[in-house]
Parts: structure tokens; C-alpha cells; sequence
């Protein structure tokens, strides 16, 4: 079996892989990493968004071979120790989430939209979730906290 | 509430946001047992088709792989119905046996053949590929009216495909009405089939311990006691105190997660067969044929009316289609959560409705948010709206015309549900002045200008919630009675504790219902944990479904609240040497009134458990007190939704432009948290009326089987939304709450539909079927108007 290695949050990580393992199941499986969902087998539904090299990525359109040598950041690497990253802090202040499953893809997503477009209108904020599902806050919330968060990042 | 309080009625933000935030959830998939092994489930690649052998030789033996069973192999109870209806004959309804894994004949694509239990779940996934399943392809019944016409049997045994034929009301009285009326306005409608797509696909992790002989399931459950129940005493006869069934955090439910699947009693079997736990995961393409889908109802409707527009009688046909078996609650949704809505809010007389469950080669029908109501609540203001246009009258002043006046509450409808309260004017005020519907003709002009289409549509309705009564749902024929439990366990140092069996996957109970303790104790939210998911933890309880958690297991935290305030009393009044009555509890401290002597909540607490000179005839140590909660009746939840939407005549494109939602509620102890339920199930509503719709071909093949085929409301699919409450308290619980989780999925779909044929009446559109996708609009203009299409 190969052996990937890569930076995740941070820290060198290895691992013997079979060549057909995703990047989300290195990091779910290999590396316990459980923050990063999978909640669909099409690469919609973006549950699994995470960095790679610093932009956002679905981790399930990755072989975890593919991220060799990557600098990949989880969801569980975003916040500074207690400190919850602005995004975060948004998606809370405005009650962006509910279930909190589809919250992780969400949050690394939309941290990559302030980014690279820090003032992203409201329709361009929609058009840029169009590969998050969230079925239960109806985006109206999740809206806001990416609008919070661009006054906050 | 002051500003930054934490008590009823306060915006505090939710307690379990941060383990969510970064990842620290705790899905049933993050669960990974010690020497865990992997399941994956072979399905029915057919709708219908006997079974002739399955060769499970060459899977047995291949790499990794620990055990292979079939429904040969399963030697356990059928997967149990909930709850029995009975025919208009007196007969009770057919109920064929469900097995976990298919015996003798498959009847939907997606039934489970065999499981393969292997060291690695690609393993698992490979080896079932190997096993040779000879199918015996049989017709398959897909359509409700094939399946009726007895074109071919779902379940041989019982010989026809109609699980029951019920009614309610008086069918000659009906017609001696209809027979005077001034005017009928009659109705097809269909209720599009849904695919509810929780965002966490189901899961199970079954696990043996042989040294205690005991069994737990960790599960997608929205109730975990219900599954101990079902599994338990029904499927694998496990007695309940050997099994234990967790539910950790869950991503979403919406109805879907509330039944007992086959796979959860599938791990918890073969567990100790294999002799090490076994986590299943599913995968989305087959939670498109395993999870239980919703709605599906074909129906005819008419209303008679006076001259005056007054509604004399409904008369409703309607066939319901429960899939190939019966799921855990289906047979109620067409039933007690449909027909007894179809008064709405509306004072019509005489009601009557038959309707017709029907088998098919189809997944399992159950209740998706709303369940039942939405359909009756579709029917229904679709209905109303076609009225308003036959009677020449507006959409607004038909409704007031026949709305149920404040003043005539409590009102019994003609379909059993007696209603406590409600104010359908209010409502309707509040939502024409928030939506701005002054300003709609201007909008409607400022689109016609840009060559779009505007139209508005209207939407006021009712739905019971509160699950439920138990005396009532017994009555109609739930198999158990639905009341909650509570246990406020205070701890000597005056921490507290809530286990309760409601079980929150995404609703926010951690907070609301610790806004309850801090409201009735006056205790700071870091004072309270609530507990829930878990058979071994909580008590006992029924879980969340049907807008209960708060209406019903909120009154339960209460109850249970008032029992230890009222045991604290006597622990004060003994320590400050005082009479029980004369104590008084406020803001966490207990008073002898008119003096200065008191205790602070914790300090009684401490009292209770290390006591030295208790009169132990009198008071028992410890300060932990459980409560059940069995509601007296449903709860009303209702209101106003109104939608405007614009098209796009040349494509067919709806875009919503506006949505507005002012629902009763009844008392909000979070409104940050309850509007956001009212947005979600907009979404919802908004997604069945425009986006989703779940397609089977005629060989029961189902098209619309992933994320690429079936529309999951994306954020580019909404404006941003308009939603308040304007409220009356339910006038038979305590905190005077109705519930909230699904008013946004039964009040909007109407809302919209209206919306999209108000804007293309002109046009000669005059009906519109869900979801109102484009190619759906341009085939509608089209027919009406050649020309337009044309264009």
C-alpha cells in the first residue's frame, strides 16, 4: 500500500493508504479527524469541505494520494486554541446552524469566500454556497454569519 | 425578559453551537468501537421479483470478510407498525410482515438481500458484488391506481393492494349539502412524493458484550427509547434491560429518523454472531431507497359555498401510497394527522373524507416534516384559492369570510380536533402589513416592465401538534400512548441535570430547555446539562417528532421542576425551622417570608444530600425528582404565509421574491431559535412547491436516486426570508407553547403554488402541479397559450 504524507493542521501526519482512499477517509479514518463530514457519495452536498494549500476543496474529490506533501486545514484547525475563529464566532452569534452536521464544510467554505471576495454581495454569497447543503436553517442564517464575518475576518 | 437574560422569552445563543463549530460533534459515524468490523448491505437492484437463490459461497470466502446473512439466516420478528387503522367495514387494516432482510420475494428497489460484515468496509463493499442473487422478475405496481387495479400483488398473502379504505364524516349528509349549494368548486391535487435527505446519512453501530450478555446500538434516531421498544420486544426479543440504544448527536431528522429500520436490528443481531461490534454506514445513493420517504397523495376536493362565499361542506377523495411496507407510522399520516385537518381555519360544517392507503413497489411512505398536515393544508388553500376566483372574490376577503372567529374558542371542527385557541385575523393582518402587499401592484408593474411575471399567493393555516394525547392518539389507534418524561436530578453542590426524553438533532434543546431550569430555579445556563439520547441515561421517553419536544417534554422538565422546588421547600423550612408554607422560592433563593432568613438554591441542594438530622419519616434525603408529562390535548399552531415569486415566461424560471411567514407559535421561549425552525421549514416547503420531487419509472426504478437527480434547495434558491410570530398561548399547558419545527413546511408550499398561478392567470395557467420546476411552468404556458411559449 502507498504512503501518503502530509501537513494537517500543522502537524506531519503518514499514513499507509490503498490507492483508491479519499482524503476524507484519511482524515476521518486514518487520522480520526471526525469534524469532516461526508453526507453524500456525488461530491454535492460539500459537507466535507476542508483547505487544501489554502483553498477550499471537497475532500471527497480527492484521493488522499493526490494531497501528498498538502498543507490541509480541518475544521478542528481553524479556531486558535479557545478562540473560536471568526467565522465560527458568526455562525454562532447568528445561529448559523442547526443540526451541525453540514456546519464544517459550511464554516471552511465560507472562510474561502471572505477570502477571496471580502466584500461578496448577498446574491454572490448564495451563488458561492451553491455546493454547501444545508436542510435546516434555509441558508437565511448562514447568510448573515458569512456577512458578519466579513466585517469581523 | 431583560435584555441579556437567559430565562423565557431570551435570544441565548446555543449551548451545543461550539462542539459543532470545531468539529467536536458526535455523529454515529464518529463512533468507533474497539476491533470494530464493517457492514454493507446488498439491495434489491428490482422493484419486484421473487427471490430464487442468493450465493453468498464466493463472499463468504473473500478477503477480509467475517460473515455473510440473509433473510434465510434472520430468524427474528418483522419490523412492527406503529399503528393500526380501521377500514370504514370495521376492518382492521393488512399489515404484511416486514423481515429486515427480504424472505422469498423482494418488493422495492433498495430492499436489504444480504449483509456482508468484513475487517474494512471496502472490503464489505467488494465482497457483496460477489454474491449471485437469481431474481425472478415480477410487474411491478408503481403508480397508486395500477397498484389498486390489482395489476399485479406487492404482498400475495393478502390478496389486494389496498392496505385500508377509512373515512370520516357523514358521506349522505355531505351530498344533501353539496346538492343545495350556490356553488361547487372543485379540485385535483397531487402531493408530490419527497425524499426527506437529512444531511447525516442513517447509521448503526451494534455492539455484545458477552460477559453481561448485553447489547448496545448506537443510532440515527430522533428516539432512541422507542427503537429499545420496537427492536427490543418485537424484532430481536432482547428484554430492555440487556439493551441499550444510544442516539448521540443526530444531523437532522425531519421524520425520516423516527422508525425502526432494518439495519439497526441487522448490526444488533449479527453482533454477537460475528462476536465483534459492527458499524454501518449508509451511503446517500442508498439512502435514497432505504430511508422512509414522505407525502404522495393523490386527491380529489370540492367545497360547497353559499352566495356569500361561505363554505358549507368539503368533500375530499384521496389516495395515500404507503411504499411495500408499512414503516412505523405511516398508517396515521393520511389518517388522524390529515383528514382531522381539513378544517383548517376555516368554519365548515360538514366534512368529509375517504381515503385509501395503497401498497406499491415503491420505498416506504412515513411522515416527512409536517406529515399529513401539509398535505391537508396544500389541499385545502389550493382549494380556497380557486374558490376566491369562481366566487369573483379576493383572496383575503374569502378567507376572512369564513375564518373560525377569535371569540370561538375552544371550537370543535366537524373532524374530531377541538381547538383551544388561535387568532387567524391577527395573523392574516400582521402578514399582509409585514410582506408589504400595499406595494404588490407597484412590484407587479416593475416586473411587467422587465417582461417577468409577478404573482402573490396566500396560505392560512392550522396544524395540531404536540404529539400527543395519549387517550386521543389511543383512541385512533396508536399502538402506544405518546406522553414525555423528565428527571431534574439536582447535585449537592446545586448543578442540575435534565434528562429528558425528548431528543434534540439540530432543534437546540440543550438551550431552550436549559432556558426553562434558569427561568424556574435561577440557575446560570453553566449550571445545566441536558441530557438525552441514551436508554441508560434517560429514563424513559418518545422522543421528537410532531413539534413535541417542548410542548410536551418541556411540560415534563416542568413538572419534574415543581416536584423539587416543592421537596427543596420542605429541606429549607426544616433547616430555617420554619413552616413549609411560610417558605417562598425567588430567583434561586429560598425565603421565610417576611424575614431575612433564607438559602440559596445550593445550599439546600448541599442539605439535601449530606443531611445529619433529617426526620427521615418525614424527608428523604437527595433532590432528584421524575415527572411524565401526557398533554390533554394537540396543540394548534397557525398562521399566515404569504409568497410572491416572479417568472420567467420564456424559461419557465420562478424566482421567490418575497416569502412571509407571522405564525402562532404560541409562547417563543428563544426567538432566535424558533425563527430559525420557521426558516428551515420554509425551505422545506418552499423546496417541495419549486424544487424536489422524487420520480420512479414505470419498472419502479427510482430516477431520481442522488444529489445530481433529485433538486436539494440550494442557497441561490431563496431570498432571505420574513418571519414572526404573533401569538396566543396554548390554553392547556403550562408554558402556554404550540411548537414550531414544522409550521414552515405546511404553511409555504400553498403559498407558493398560488403565488406561481396568480402570476400566470393572465396567461390562461389555472393550475400548477409541485414541484413547479421550469421545464413544468413552460409546458404549462405552453398549453394555455401557444404563442406565449412560442415567443
Amino acid at each position: 500500500m502507498p504512503t501518503v504524507s502530509m501537513t494537517v493542521n500543522g502537524k506531519k501526519v503518514s499514513g499507509e493508504v490503498e490507492g483508491r482512499i479519499l482524503l476524507v477517509q484519511f482524515l476521518r479514518e486514518n487520522l480520526r479527524l471526525t469534524g469532516t463530514h461526508v453526507g453524500c457519495d456525488t461530491s454535492q452536498c460539500g459537507a466535507c469541505v476542508v483547505h487544501v494549500n489554502g483553498d477550499s476543496m471537497k475532500s471527497c474529490t480527492l484521493l488522499a494520494v493526490q494531497a501528498e506533501g498538502a498543507e490541509v486545514t480541518t475544521i478542528e484547525g481553524l479556531a486558535d486554541g479557545d478562540t473560536l475563529h471568526p467565522m465560527q464566532e458568526a455562525f454562532r452569534d447568528n445561529h448559523g446552524l442547526q443540526c451541525g452536521f453540514c456546519t464544517p464544510g459550511m464554516v471552511m467554505s465560507a472562510v474561502d469566500l471572505v477570502k477571496k471576495n471580502p466584500k461578496a454581495s448577498e446574491h454572490e454569497i448564495r451563488e458561492w454556497l451553491e455546493g454547501n447543503i444545508c436542510r435546516c436553517t434555509g441558508y437565511h442564517n448562514i447568510v448573515k454569519s458569512i456577512q458578519q464575518a466579513q466585517q469581523t475576518m | 425578559m431583560p435584555e441579556g437574560g437567559t430565562g423565557i422569552g431570551a435570544a441565548v445563543k446555543r449551548v451545543e453551537d461550539k462542539r459543532f463549530l470545531t468539529g467536536r460533534g458526535n455523529y454515529t459515524d464518529d463512533i468507533n468501537r474497539p476491533n470494530q468490523t464493517y457492514a454493507y448491505i446488498l439491495r434489491s437492484s428490482h422493484a419486484h421479483a421473487t427471490l430464487n437463490s442468493v450465493d453468498t459461497g464466493a463472499a463468504t470466502s473473500a478477503p477480509g470478510v467475517l460473515a455473510v446473512f440473509t433473510g434465510a439466516d434472520m430468524e427474528t420478528g418483522g419490523l412492527p407498525c406503529g399503528w393500526q387503522v380501521h377500514s370504514k367495514d370495521g376492518s382492521p387494516m393488512h399489515e404484511p410482515p416486514h423481515p429486515p432482510l427480504a424472505k422469498g420475494k423482494v418488493r422495492h428497489v433498495g430492499d436489504p438481500v444480504a449483509v456482508v460484515i468484513a475487517e474494512t468496509y471496502a472490503q464489505a463493499k467488494d465482497a457483496a458484488e460477489l454474491i449471485a442473487v437469481d431474481y425472478g422478475e415480477l410487474p411491478a405496481v408503481v403508480h397508486m391506481n395500477d397498484a389498486l387495479a390489482g395489476k399485479s400483488l406487492v404482498h400475495d398473502e393478502i390478496g389486494t393492494n389496498l392496505c385500508y379504505d377509512w373515512e370520516i364524516g357523514d358521506e349522505a349528509q355531505i351530498d344533501e349539502a353539496f346538492a343545495k349549494a350556490h356553488h361547487v368548486t372543485e379540485i385535483d391535487i397531487v402531493n408530490n412524493r419527497l425524499i426527506p435527505n437529512a444531511m447525516e446519512p442513517r447509521a448503526a453501530v451494534g455492539e455484545y458484550d458477552r460477559s453481561t450478555d448485553e447489547y448496545t446500538l448506537f443510532t440515527t434516531s430522533q428516539n432512541p427509547h422507542v427503537i429499545r421498544l420496537l427492536m427490543g420486544a418485537f424484532v430481536l426479543s432482547i428484554p430492555e434491560h440487556k439493551l441499550r440504544v444510544v442516539a448521540p448527536d443526530v444531523g437532522g431528522g425531519f421524520g425520516s429518523k423516527i422508525y425502526h429500520y432494518a439495519e439497526e436490528a441487522i448490526v444488533t443481531w449479527a453482533a454477537p454472531r460475528v462476536g465483534r461490534p459492527i458499524k454501518w454506514t449508509c451511503d446517500r445513493s442508498d439512502a435514497f431507497i432505504s430511508d422512509a420517504h414522505g407525502r404522495d397523495h393523490i386527491s380529489k376536493a370540492k367545497m360547497a359555498m353559499d352566495s356569500e362565499g361561505k363554505f358549507l361542506a368539503l368533500k375530499v377523495e384521496t389516495k395515500a401510497n404507503m411504499g411495500a411496507y408499512l414503516s412505523t407510522f405511516a398508517p396515521c399520516v393520511p389518517t388522524y394527522l390529515y383528514a382531522t385537518l381539513l378544517a383548517g381555519v376555516y368554519s365548515t360544517p360538514l366534512i368529509y373524507c375517504n381515503v385509501k392507503a395503497i401498497f406499491t413497489n415503491t420505498v416506504p411512505v412515513d411522515a416527512y416534516r409536517g406529515a399529513g398536515r401539509p398535505e391537508a393544508t396544500y389541499l385545502l388553500e389550493r382549494l380556497v384559492a380557486k374558490c376566491a376566483r369562481e366566487m369573483g372574490m379576493s383572496q383575503t376577503d374569502i378567507r376572512r369570510a369564513n375564518f373560525i372567529p377569535a371569540d370561538a374558542f375552544p371550537y370543535q371542527t366537524p373532524v374530531a380536533l377541538q381547538y383551544d385557541s388561535g387568532n387567524y385575523t391577527a395573523t392574516l393582518d400582521k402578514a399582509e402589513s409585514v410582506h408589504d402587499v400595499a406595494g404588490f401592484e407597484a412590484r407587479r408593474k416593475e416586473s411587467e416592465a422587465r417582461g417577468k411575471r409577478r404573482g402573490i399567493g396566500y396560505s392560512t393555516y392550522l396544524e395540531a401538534c404536540g404529539i400527543a394525547p395519549s387517550a386521543v392518539v389511543g383512541s385512533l389507534g396508536a399502538r402506544a400512548g405518546l406522553y414525555e418524561s423528565a428527571e431534574v436530578r439536582v447535585h449537592p453542590t446545586g448543578s442540575v441535570t435534565v434528562f429528558t426524553g425528548s431528543h434534540s438533532h439540530g432543534q437546540g434543546h440543550e438551550t431552550t430547555f436549559a432556558q426553562l431550569v434558569c427561568e424556574r430555579l435561577g440557575l446560570p445556563m453553566s449550571n445545566i446539562e441536558i441530557s438525552h439520547g441514551d436508554t441508560n441515561k434517560v429514563q424513559f421517553g418518545m422522543g421528537t417528532y410532531g413539534s413535541r419536544s417542548l410542548a410536551v417534554g418541556g411540560e415534563a422538565i416542568m413538572k419534574a421542576m415543581d416536584k423539587v422546588v416543592n421537596k427543596a421547600k420542605k429541606i429549607a423550612a426544616h433547616i430555617l425551622e420554619a413552616s413549609e408554607s411560610d417558605i417562598e422560592f425567588k430567583d434561586g433563593t429560598f425565603t421565610v417570608a417576611g424575614t431575612d432568613r433564607s438559602m440559596a438554591f445550593g445550599e439546600v441542594a448541599l442539605a439535601a444530600y449530606v443531611p445529619h438530622n433529617f426526620p427521615h419519616d418525614e424527608l428523604e434525603p437527595g433532590l432528584d425528582e421524575k415527572a411524565f408529562y401526557d398533554p390533554l390535548n394537540f396543540t394548534f399552531p397557525g398562521g399566515c404565509h404569504i409568497c410572491e415569486v416572479e417568472v420567467d415566461p420564456d424559461t419557465g424560471v420562478v424566482s421567490v421574491q418575497r416569502m412571509t411567514a407571522v405564525d402562532d407559535v404560541g409562547r417563543v421561549i428563544n426567538p432566535m431559535i424558533v425563527e430559525g425552525q420557521i426558516h428551515g421549514g420554509l425551505a422545506q416547503g418552499i423546496g417541495q412547491a419549486l424544487l424536489e420531487g422524487c420520480v420512479y419509472d414505470a419498472d419502479g426504478q427510482l430516477v431520481t436516486g442522488s444529489y445530481m437527480d433529485y433538486c436539494m434547495p440550494r442557497a441561490d434558491n431563496f431570498p432571505s426570508f420574513s418571519a414572526g410570530t404573533e401569538i396566543t398561548l396554548c390554553a392547556h399547558n403550562s408554558l402556554g407553547v404550540k411548537g414550531c419545527g414544522e409550521v414552515g413546511a405546511i404553511g409555504s408550499p400553498p403559498a407558493v403554488i398560488n403565488a406561481v398561478v396568480d402570476a400566470l392567470w393572465d396567461l390562461g395557467v389555472h393550475d400548477m402541479p409541485m414541484p413547479a420546476s421550469p421545464q413544468t411552468v413552460w409546458k404549462a404556458l405552453k398549453a394555455a397559450s401557444p404563442a406565449v411559449a412560442a415567443e
